[in-house]
């Protein structure tokens, strides 16, 4: 068997990962990089399409604490300050080393441009053109980390387990994809740096790997996760016409930069009548080019297809056929041609556009070196709960995976140099027997009870919640887990594709049954979460939800951090075992 | 509309055979959206690498169509016949998944060090 021993292992070579590998190796760490995709181009950063929020007041003057605001304010209440702090304060020093290292922030009349998101107060939000603000970062971020000669990258190796020995994470297990053969990673610190889960959803913006691997790891490793009722949707991702060779929420840049109006079926504008009504929503921003907030947006689509105003597609039209044509090009260049490519001409026709799961604001509990209850288990990016409370500002996602990365990566190091390896056969012995009991009996289609799961998530745990879908919801889960049984489906073949959709189905039944439960625990509608048998925020309900594996089973408890500083926290009575 | 796709199946070891399957697609689908209709509902077991699925960011559904390097992800399905095979300069793994990673960036490599 294949094993190998480092200072610092990552899980996850995406914005995150990177940085943490980077940063590792500067403060004197070895590092294995690994993926289970190809190095630096899975994951969630390559995606990314624009802003990137930092306070570094090249547009207009700023302070990281006016940051810090508007992300609190967009948490309603929920976030960890400790790490949004961190998140604000450290995000301009990353920004200005990105563009140290050239990853060409746009750029006019001799500064970085910085573009006005939803919810900011001020434009903060930097970008590289034309769309190319995830494919500049990776490749910036993948030259730095082949440029570190104590960086070891492997890529085709999917993590099953983290090795945990005496509660204390010592590695990791694997599986090498090519080959299927068990791999043992030795390691003084983990840090899981493996994105969010929202392709538990039926629409989403992931990528495959974005089904909750490192919730799973945590929560198996026995690091308590938070916040896990809180996915964010994204309000106009892209429904119709197909479109293809296009991140599906490409139209968040053509708002920023060139409006665009959000029609009903009917063709009548709705934005505003919302942002009017609006008692959720306590100061509801309106920078007069882009009203709603994301979770007011989802709700104000949502509630136009249910009233029967939806466009045909079931979503609203946005259209663009105010903007003459030179100025689409000017803004967005080749994009256009691409568009035309799909058969879309702004000019001529809206396009359709509804809610799509996007990112997760819960994540791994982590303390402000990012380390989780178990000692020498790091988590970084969107792996990470806290930072951005019940909902998540636009423009913090990518700022999350560079400035948590890099802290996790020194702070995974320091505690390697302090640490000597504790791996032992029996923190890998549970995985490699799971491994061992892979069967050629293929008793159900594993990516067909993918596809199953994901319809389960998107109607019944979406951003619209009640009791009787969450309770059917569970039900759901629980029948598709008895489906996969307790031993690995395989084909035997190279590149496993029933034993790697087995694996994944493994880890999104758990983090589908976490986020289920903290939603069905949570009696009132913030941020994200919104429940129609409880509408409204409910200011007893100012606490966190943390969940964790415990004897097998998931429990959930009130976070005791938070419980402190609020004044109204009530025992979780309702809260199922 | 039903397209079918005659994919080229195997491993290093066994002398490649070419199966076909008969997908049924609605106007604007792509190719991967037909390879992972094959895994979910006709053969789980059909090896192909993708990651991001649809924006083209990853670039690792690469492969032969039609005689051609093109992407899965981009291409779209149409009535007829569309042949896949996997890269033809690349090392074969199984089914239409080849070694595309670097050389430094591979298990193999990273033992050595």
């Amino acid at each position: 068997m294949i094993k190998f021993e480092t200072d610092v292992l990552i899980v996850g070579a995406g914005g995150a990962g990177m940085y943490a590998a980077i940063e590792a190796a500067k403060s004197g760490a070895s590092v294995i990089l690994a993926d289970r995709s190809l190095i630096g181009r899975g994951g969630a950063t390559v995606m990314a399409m624009m802003t990137v929020a930092a306070a570094i007041g090249a547009q207009t003057p700023d302070h990281w604490e006016r940051h810090l605001a508007d992300t609190l304010t967009a948490g309603h209440g929920l976030c960890n300050e400790s790490l949004s702090a961190i998140l604000c304060e450290d995000a301009p020093a990353r920004i200005l080393e990105m563009d140290a290292w050239k990853v060409g922030w746009a750029r006019e009349d001799g500064h970085i441009e910085q573009a006005h998101a939803p919810g900011h107060d001020r434009p903060r939000c930097v970008y590289v053109d034309f769309l190319n603000t995830g494919p500049a970062v990776s490749k910036t971020l993948r030259r730095h980390v082949q440029n570190a000669s104590t960086i070891r990258r492997i890529g085709d190796l999917c993590i099953v387990d983290i090795a945990v020995e005496d509660g204390v994470a010592c590695g990791a297990t694997a599986i090498h994809m090519e080959t299927g053969e068990p791999v043992i990673l030795a390691a003084k610190a983990v840090v899981i740096a493996t994105g969010g889960l929202t392709r538990l959803y039926r629409r989403n913006s992931a990528s495959l790997n974005m089904a909750g691997d490192g919730y799973a790891l945590a929560l198996r490793a026995g690091a308590p996760l938070i916040d896990m009722e809180f996915v964010q949707f994204f309000p106009i991702g892209h429904l119709a016409p197909r479109l293809v060779g296009l991140d599906p929420i490409m139209w968040d840049p053509f708002r920023y930069k060139l409006g665009g109006i959000l029609l009903n079926g009917q063709m009548r504008e709705f934005e505003q009548r919302y942002a009017a009504e609006d008692g959720r929503h306590e100061g509801g921003r309106n920078d007069g080019t882009y009203v709603l907030t994301r979770d007011l947006a989802t709700y104000a689509i949502m509630k136009e297809v249910e009233a029967g105003r939806g466009s045909p597609a079931g979503g609203a039209y946005l259209s663009f056929k105010h903007v003459p044509e030179a100025e689409l090009r000017r803004a967005f260049g080749p994009v256009i041609d691409t568009l035309a490519k799909n058969g879309i001409d702004l000019t001529q026709r809206p396009i359709e556009v509804a809610p799509i799961a996007h990112y997760h604001m819960g994540g791994v509990k982590v303390d402000t070196q990012f380390e989780s209850a178990v000692p020498n288990l790091f988590a970084c990016g969107e792996a990470v709960g806290g930072a951005n409370g019940a909902n998540r500002l636009s423009g913090n996602a990518i700022t999350e995976a560079l400035v948590f990365g890099a802290r996790a990566g020194r702070s995974a190091a320091a505690t390697a140099a302090k640490a000597s390896h504790r791996w032992r056969p029996s923190a890998s012995a549970a995985t490699l027997d799971l491994l061992r009991r892979r069967t050629p009996s293929v008793t159900a289609n594993p990516a067909a009870l993918i596809g199953e799961l994901q319809g389960v998530m998107m109607d019944k745990v979406g951003p619209f919640r009640t009791q009787t879908q969450l309770d059917e919801a569970l039900a759901d889960i629980d029948r598709i887990e008895r489906a996969i049984g307790t031993d690995p489906m395989a084909s035997g073949a190279p590149f496993d594709a029933v034993l790697v959709d087995w694996l994944d189905l493994r880890n999104m039944v758990l983090v589908a049954r976490s986020v289920t439960l903290a939603a069905r625990a949570r009696l009132e509608s913030r941020g994200s979460h919104q429940r129609e048998d409880f509408p409204g925020l409910d200011p007893r309900w100012q606490f966190n939800q943390t969940v964790e594996l415990r004897d097998g089973r998931l429990a959930l408890a009130a976070d005791a951090r938070l419980e402190r500083s609020s004044h109204a926290a009530q025992p979780l009575a309702d809260i199922p075992a | 509309m039903i397209a079918t796709l005659l994919i080229q199946r195997g491993t290093p070891t066994a002398s490649p055979k070419v199966e076909r399957f008969d997908v049924p697609f609605a106007d604007g689908q792509t190719l991967l959206d037909g390879l992972r209709y094959i895994r979910a509902h006709i053969d789980p077991t059909l090896a192909f690498r993708f990651s991001c699925i649809n924006a083209n960011a990853c670039k690792e559904c690469m492969m032969l169509i039609d005689g051609e390097v093109d992407y899965a992800c981009t291409t779209r399905l149409r009535d007829g016949e569309i042949t896949l095979a996997p890269l033809p300069k690349k090392t074969l793994i199984g089914d239409l998944v080849t070694e595309i990673a670097p050389p430094d960036e591979r298990i193999n490599y990273a033992t050595k060090r």
